[in-house]
């Protein structure tokens, strides 16, 4: 513990480091600025600045890259409540209060609940990623290709099960991801799989342009001509932001409960975190004396899934950086991006690069202390970017997309790619297949392949080697009562002709849910 | 055309079937090897499997549930939204490799914005320059990209 601490204040250092604080500000400011336009979520403005961070020392970079992140996640919120517009899929949960509430003319107080139970969750996840991460890399030590395929086997099997909509076309999805994941040269036999004589695809499919496809370009095909924007003549200020006593005492409670059920979510490798809002919400409404005025402006259903939101996002960032195990599709495009400064996500991480791994647990701090210091201010230029135009926005935003794919490998052949997995993407959206799946899966197959083909090496051929050893028997089991449980749901939506999802919770249907996960 | 949406999961049963099928069919074209000694298409074909399965699945399921009344209906895509992203992002590769980083921005920009029926040729030029200059400024001075604001004889 005295060593957390320790390593904590090192990391502190290394995040107050002058150019490291000034990307950290840099990504905060673009990542709220480009979170808060309507039809751009945390993942497409990642996916754009992933190929400015390759010049940059990987310290900076990552730490750019996570602030981009929760400065995204923060700027959905605002479109969330006060346009019913939810950029990122977890806010479609806050839109269910948030916007009745601007309709009453209390937007600035959900906003300010929203940054209350954002900061407050996500400093409650730092403490926590503090304390667990030393904890799990001990046990990560143990850790053996067996251990580790059989977990990642797990997470693919909750990334792909426990999102939004069918579990049966997540799991065809995460099977499209790992083949695509399979394009280029085999590393083991030197083999080209799936590369038709091309010889760019020799490499790898760039996980900027499969990214940029999926979650940029095929959004503008499913959005263009139909997103139609809803003016905002809403004016705000701080003042309005702030919460009276009454509403802050209201809100001290859920915030809480979200923040817990953020982190019991955090710690499970896969759950994404749209899931967790659904549960932190359904639970607020559960324990209310007045569900009734749930969807009608409850300032408890803004406060619980925002907090757990965030918590979980913070956890997330354990199972990513010391198992290699990204949680969710943003998750997996951190990974990737690590993977492409050349940093080998594990348990030897925390150890090895100990300087990134704590500079980065402390700037979430300073990065979030920066965002509320940065709202404050700016929450009136927020409001107004609002009324950008989607039919202005995407064009600009399809020429970011076109020069940041150039600049990954200064060559114009990654905006084929970007082409065809857009309209891929596009086509899979309009049939209701979930394609958040498909990231994590590319980014996890060559990992699973080869701590796959590894263990079997070790065990001559043998697939009990995944049920002898008791962390990857734990796995297994785990994985196949998942699997399991999702059979029985099922087969009893489909005896009973209902859609599981909406009706296992009981939500009121939401509007305007983004088909991106 | 309107499809409803017991229609869109038999297509999207069918794309999966589809796709796990390709990537079986050519998987098996590279070393299958063991499990002792896995070769490169062990995991190709095994997967194309697990699609093809996936697929079936939802085919069935498509065909044994009965048709929700409203739930999500399919619709058909913007073709001219469609035509007008594609066309300017294949606009960026072409004009970026024979006219120069200025060119193509132009080219993605107007073309892409037309696709939007609410924009009009002159907006779509005046959002162009905009982001001409942004681009210059930001890519060509700031970041050094790489790439030659104009190349006509390349």
């Amino acid at each position: 513990m005295w060593h957390s601490l320790h390593d904590l204040w090192f990391g502190f250092g290394v995040a107050f480091q002058p150019q490291n604080l000034l990307w950290s500000l840099f990504g905060v400011v673009v990542g709220n600025l480009i979170g808060v336009l309507p039809g751009m979520g945390a993942l497409t403005a990642i996916s754009m600045l992933l190929p400015l961070t390759y010049s940059l020392h990987p310290i900076p970079a990552i730490l750019m890259l996570a602030g981009i992140f929760y400065g995204g996640q923060y700027g959905g919120a605002i479109g969330a409540i006060l346009l019913n517009l939810p950029s990122h899929p977890p806010h479609a949960v806050t839109c269910l209060d948030g916007y009745p509430m601007t309709r009453q003319g209390k937007g600035g107080t959900a906003l300010g609940i929203t940054m209350i139970a954002s900061f407050f969750a996500a400093s409650f996840g730092i403490v926590v990623m503090i304390f667990a991460s030393p904890l799990l890399v001990r046990i990560a030590f143990k850790f053996g290709p067996p251990e580790i395929a059989a977990i990642m086997l797990l997470g693919l099997l909750a990334g792909s099960t426990l999102s939004r909509g069918s579990p049966i076309k997540g799991v065809a999805m995460t099977a499209l991801g790992l083949l695509i994941g399979c394009v280029g040269t085999d590393v083991n036999s030197g083999v080209r799989r799936f590369a038709f004589g091309i010889t760019e695809l020799s490499d790898k499919i760039e996980i900027v342009a499969l990214a940029m496809g999926l979650f940029g370009v095929a959004d503008f095909l499913i959005n263009i001509n139909r997103l139609d924007h809803v003016g905002s003549k809403i004016r705000m200020s701080f003042r309005d932001m702030q919460p009276s006593r009454a509403e802050l005492k209201q809100s001290m409670m859920p915030i809480l409960r979200g923040t817990l059920v953020g982190t019991l979510f955090g710690a499970m490798p896969g759950t994404g975190p749209t899931i967790t809002t659904f549960i932190a919400y359904a639970l607020e409404r559960k324990l209310s004396k007045t569900p009734e005025r749930f969807g009608h402006g409850a300032i408890e259903g803004v406060a619980a899934p925002e907090a757990s939101t965030h918590s979980k996002t913070q956890i997330d960032f354990i199972p990513t950086m010391s198992l290699g195990i990204p949680g969710d599709a943003v998750m997996a495009l951190l990974l990737g991006a690590l993977l492409i400064h050349g940093i080998q996500p594990g348990p030897q991480l925390i150890t090895e690069h100990a300087d990134l791994f704590w500079g980065l647990v402390a700037s979430f701090w300073v990065g979030n202390v920066i965002l509320v210091v940065l709202n404050v201010p700016l929450i009136g230029v927020w409001v107004r970017l609002l009324s950008v135009p989607f039919r202005l926005m995407f064009p600009a935003a399809l020429f970011f997309i076109a020069i940041g794919v150039y600049t990954t490998n200064n060559s114009l052949f990654e905006i084929y790619e970007v082409i065809a997995f857009g309209v891929l993407g596009a086509v899979l959206l309009m049939l209701d297949f979930p394609i958040a799946p498909i990231l994590l899966g590319f980014v996890l197959g060559p990992m699973i392949e080869e701590n796959f083909r590894r263990s079997l090496v070790i065990s001559h051929g043998d697939l009990q080697v995944f049920l002898s050893r008791p962390i990857s028997l734990g796995f297994v089991c785990a994985s196949a009562l998942l699997i399991a449980a999702q059979l029985f749901f099922g087969i009893r939506a489909v005896i009973r002709k209902q859609r599981t999802a909406q009706e296992f919770l009981s939500l009121p249907p939401l509007h305007n849910v983004p088909d991106v996960e | 055309m309107r499809l409803d949406w017991i229609r869109k999961d038999h297509l999207g049963g069918a794309l999966t079937v589809l796709i796990g099928a390709l990537a079986a069919g050519i998987g098996r074209s590279y070393d299958f090897g063991s499990l002792n000694d896995m070769g490169a298409g062990f995991f190709p074909v095994t997967l194309g499997v697990i699609m093809m399965l996936c697929g079936t699945t939802i085919f069935a399921v498509a065909t044994i549930t009965p048709a929700p009344n409203s739930a999500a209906k399919a619709r058909m895509p913007e073709w001219r939204g469609w035509a007008c992203i594609i066309a300017g992002l294949f606009a960026f590769i072409l004009l970026g490799h024979y006219g120069g980083l200025v060119p193509a921005t132009v080219g993605v920009v107007v073309i892409s914005a037309l696709g939007d029926r609410r924009n009009n040729l002159v907006q779509s030029l005046l959002l162009a320059a905009a982001i001409v200059v942004c681009c210059i400024v930001v890519f060509h001075w700031a970041l050094h990209v790489e790439f030659p604001l104009f190349a006509w004889d390349a």
